[in-house]
């Protein structure tokens, strides 16, 4: 029978794994996958809690799930915005290894 | 899709790497659907799979990027940063081991209730309303700061 504790460890070793890609890779627009595999893994454990806290109405808590639907929104957001900002920096650098940005000011 | 998010990070080729990033939100969007939240495995297919993977994909296209040439790889940032993750998954495994609820299985369900939809929209335009609201002006900030951001300056 699958638990409660499968889903929160898959979703832990999600968010490992993308912890894992943003200290490791050094290119800039899979530091930005990494990061929305991590708030995926955050996703995940949500729904699975909201899953197995049923109310007395015998519903899922829909609560969490609004919080997912939030999350997600910035997320998206987040990404245009990051993505916007690394092509600015190739416009200006030429690169997106972030061993090569070093400077604080162009 | 757990395979899948690991080969996010190791392959070198970006467009391989968000290809699997694909797969691996299809295979959340399934997980999402085995936890009754349809509602928000559909977003999830529409917004992550759709939207953010065209969009990842078309910054790829646009800055030309191949896979990375092999650089001398200091060590010392390699190692640390897998000694820093191998420890947090060790932690997260520690806690969830023995978090007591997490042993329980699948609570029952009323039957007939698959209006999920209905229910988040309820939440959503009234308890929620005023979040919602402040995601829609951060929604419009990031539109116009992307504008302005990609915009080149005439010099």
């Amino acid at each position: 029978m699958v638990t409660l504790g499968d889903y929160l460890i898959v979703s832990g070793i999600l968010f490992v794994v993308g912890f894992a890609g943003v200290m490791l890779r050094r290119n800039l627009i899979i530091i930005l996958m990494s990061l929305e595999l991590m708030l995926n893994a955050a996703n995940l454990s949500l729904v699975a809690f909201s899953r197995f806290r049923v109310q007395p109405t015998g519903l899922p808590d829909y609560n969490a799930q609004v919080f997912v639907f939030f999350i997600i929104t910035v997320a998206a957001a987040e990404v245009a915005v990051g993505l916007a900002i690394i092509v600015a920096l190739y416009r200006a650098r030429q690169t997106t290894d972030v061993n090569d940005i070093k400077s604080l000011r162009f | 899709m757990l395979v899948f998010g690991v080969a996010v990070v190791i392959n070198r080729n970006p467009v391989a790497s968000a290809l699997s990033l694909v797969v691996s939100f299809l295979g959340l969007a399934g997980l999402f659907m085995s936890l009754d939240a349809y509602f928000i495995g559909i977003i999830q297919v529409l917004v992550y799979a759709g939207a953010v993977m065209v969009l990842f994909l078309f910054i790829i296209m646009l800055l030309d990027l191949r896979a990375e040439e092999r650089r001398g790889v200091s060590r010392l940032p390699l190692f640390g940063g897998s000694a820093v993750a191998l420890a947090l998954l060790v932690q997260i495994f520690y806690v969830i081991h023995n978090l007591k609820s997490a042993h329980q299985t699948f609570p029952p369900l009323a039957k007939s209730t698959f209006d999920d939809v209905q229910s988040i929209g309820l939440l959503l335009f009234g308890n929620y309303n005023l979040p919602f609201q402040i995601i829609g002006v951060l929604v419009l900030v990031a539109t116009i700061g992307v504008v302005l951001l990609s915009k080149r300056e005439p010099r």
